[in-house]
């Protein structure tokens, strides 16, 4: 077992594609590490370079204490999960699990043991002699998973594993993954684009864009502090509410008029406010407060999902959609005029033009 | 004799065992020198030398194109390629004035191994390694397979089913050739089947009448291993194409 040390790793491919530029990232030993971002941000790019599938055009790559940015991946002591599973087609599942430690001179009762032990670990002791096309795909993602246990690596590497499957079992393998990653302790880098598998997923999450680092950070700092607006609507679903917000006078207003009651330590004049639709709350619902957000809103659109529902509404002439999650047994209906209200801990603020985090510092009444 | 009074007769005439039994042990030809069996034995030798050779050397090759880059590689697959337009008649005299050349008439190898230069084989193979998708050959890297490993554990067994049909079509391709051993083959003990039928309907000379008897059999004993192979190859042939393994 061991850490995994990115330093300032970049890719370009053939035809002059910087597919990643310049990536550093310490993981510490036992991590679980989820890389996410937009299809083409180069997450998968950047997994495959670790694994030693794709070549290090620059910078530097430790597994542990080793550089490895020239070992064969067979040495870099990893083992990597693949989307599509990856499993010998013609092999069963015991020689499936077997073939890399065969490759590597084990003998054979170690392999037997590990085979067993994995198998049991996973359930999948009674397949052991079927061919991975008599197996469904759980069943192959648990056997894919097997092959990456039996090695006992330093590292897991997954590219998308669970995308292949149907959304009840993705929540079932991906507690089970999480389950199995905490019990081994293996050091583990996740590549997914679905932002809810990695936050429930990773210790922290690498949030990447255009093939730099975006943001990383614990799920919860990544959800409660993102670090630009491009963070602030990946993370989150339905994504956070943005909204131009220029100074007035010695005061912030919206589109619309509403002045918001906020600290704000910048010399800009123009940014962009973040408010999270769980935190837009119906002022009759809420205690009573005068700092922070108050805003008239149209109701457009109800999406009842149950115990909530998303209240999709505008604030004044040219305003965008603006989401307000309220509880589900509340009866909304369009063209009907709500308040609603956010507290200033809760409001977020972006440089316009880098699409920054500013730091709110609170109120300005209570300052 | 009787073919010659009644025309084909759908029914075996009284000499059955007789025919067959002469076909197969006396010994025929100008030279009275090469039985039936011998000329079994040489078309068999011809029909899998070719079959095999050609399945060993296009998986090869296609092998390297399909996995190692190396310069200029796919100039060479066009140009391999092409000379899957000339098909073996075109180049038999250049095949045969190389063949002599080396000293190779009148041996198996100058029998086979010119029929084996050719790239049909290669080219199937290449369309299937083709398919075979990427991420079970990074598996494969993960897991220790070099490339020789690769091959023999993971690439050959998945090309099981390809094999067979291959082995099959060459095979009875093999069996049948007959302006490439007329060629080549001076010596009677290196006839094949195919080649024997025409020396015995050959002889019409004077009053001698062909034994069309023993023709006949020959040509049945000529159809026989193709059939056989075609039968016992079949159900993996057909497996290979209903039942993909990816
Ligand atoms: N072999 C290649 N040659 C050239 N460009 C490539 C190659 N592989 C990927 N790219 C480019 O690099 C960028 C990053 O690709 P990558 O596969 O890492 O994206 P990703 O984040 O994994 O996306 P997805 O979520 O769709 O899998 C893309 O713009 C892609 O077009
Ligand atoms: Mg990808």
């Amino acid at each position: 077992m061991a850490g995994i040390k990115l330093n300032t790793l970049r890719k370009i491919y053939a035809g002059n594609v910087e597919a990643v530029k310049g990536i550093s990232i310490d993981i510490q030993d036992g991590e679980f590490i989820v890389l996410v971002g937009p299809s083409g941000c180069g997450k998968s790019t950047l997994l495959r370079m670790v694994a030693g599938l794709e070549t290090i055009t620059d910078g530097e790559l430790f597994i542990g204490d080793r550089l490895v940015n020239n070992v064969e991946p067979a040495d870099r002591d990893i083992a990597m999960v693949f989307q599509n599973y990856a499993l010998y087609p013609h092999m069963s599942v015991y020689n499936n699990l077997a073939y890399g430690l065969k490759n590597r001179n084990i003998p054979k009762d170690e392999i037997e043991k590990r085979v067993r032990k994995a198998a049991e670990i996973l359930e999948i002791g009674d397949f052991l002699d079927r061919k991975p096309r008599q197996l469904s795909g759980g069943q192959r993602q648990r056997v894919a998973m097997g092959r990456a246990i039996v090695r006992e690596p330093a590292a897991f590497l997954f590219d998308e594993p669970l995308s292949n499957l149907d959304a009840k079992l993705r929540v079932q393998m991906r507690m089970e993954i999480k389950k199995l990653q905490k019990e081994l302790g293996t050091t583990s880098l996740y590549v997914t684009h679905d932002q809810l598998e990695a936050m429930t997923l990773a210790d922290r999450l690498v949030v990447l864009s255009g093939g730099e680092v975006e943001q990383i950070g614990s799920p919860i700092d990544v959800y409660e502090k993102p670090a630009s607006t491009f963070v602030a609507t990946f993370i989150g679903s339905p994504a956070m509410n943005l909204l131009p917000l220029t100074k007035q006078g010695s005061d912030w207003k919206l589109d619309n008029g509403a002045t918001v009651d906020v600290k704000l330590n910048t010399d800009l004049s123009d940014l962009i406010l973040g408010v999270r639709p769980e935190d837009l709350v119906i002022e009759e619902l809420s205690e009573k407060f005068d700092t922070g957000l108050h805003t008239a809103l149209t109701v457009n659109v109800v999406e009842p999902v149950g115990a909530e529902s998303y209240v999709h509404g505008t604030i004044g002439e040219g305003s965008v959609d603006v989401v307000v999650r309220a509880p589900g047994k509340l009866h909304f209906e369009p063209g009907q005029i709500l308040k609603v209200t956010a507290k200033p801990e809760k409001l977020h603020t972006f440089d316009t033009k880098t699409g920054k985090r500013i730091e709110v510092q609170g109120a300005l009444e209570a300052a | 004799m009787s073919i010659y009074k009644h025309g084909l007769q759908l029914t075996p005439g009284g000499h059955f065992t007789d025919t067959y039994k002469q076909v197969l042990t006396e010994a025929g030809g100008f030279t009275k020198s090469v039985t039936g069996l011998t000329m079994l034995w040489n078309s068999l030798i011809l029909g899998l030398g070719f079959a095999i050779g050609k399945i060993v050397i296009s998986m090869l090759a296609a092998y390297a194109i399909v996995y190692f880059r190396f310069p200029l590689g796919t100039f060479f697959f066009w140009i391999i390629f092409s000379t899957l337009l000339l098909p073996l008649e075109v180049r038999i005299l250049p095949s045969y004035e190389i063949v002599q050349g080396l000293g190779m008439a009148n041996t198996y190898t100058g029998l086979i191994v010119p029929l084996i230069a050719s790239a049909t084989g290669t080219f199937y193979f290449r369309q299937f390694f083709k398919s075979v998708p990427d991420e079970l050959v990074e598996a494969a890297r993960i897991d220790g397979a070099g490339p020789l490993k690769f091959f023999i554990d993971i690439l050959v067994p998945l090309s099981k089913t390809m094999i067979a049909a291959i082995f099959i079509i060459m095979f009875v391709f093999g069996w049948n050739q007959y302006l490439w051993p007329t060629l080549i083959t001076t010596d009677e003990s290196l006839f094949t089947l195919v080649r024997g039928m025409k020396q015995i309907l050959q002889v019409w000379i004077g009053a001698q009448i062909p034994d069309t008897n023993q023709a006949m059999a020959l040509a049945v004993l000529a159809m026989l291993p193709p059939v056989l192979i075609v039968v016992i190859f079949q159900s993996w042939f057909v497996k290979g194409l209903v039942e993909s393994e990816k």
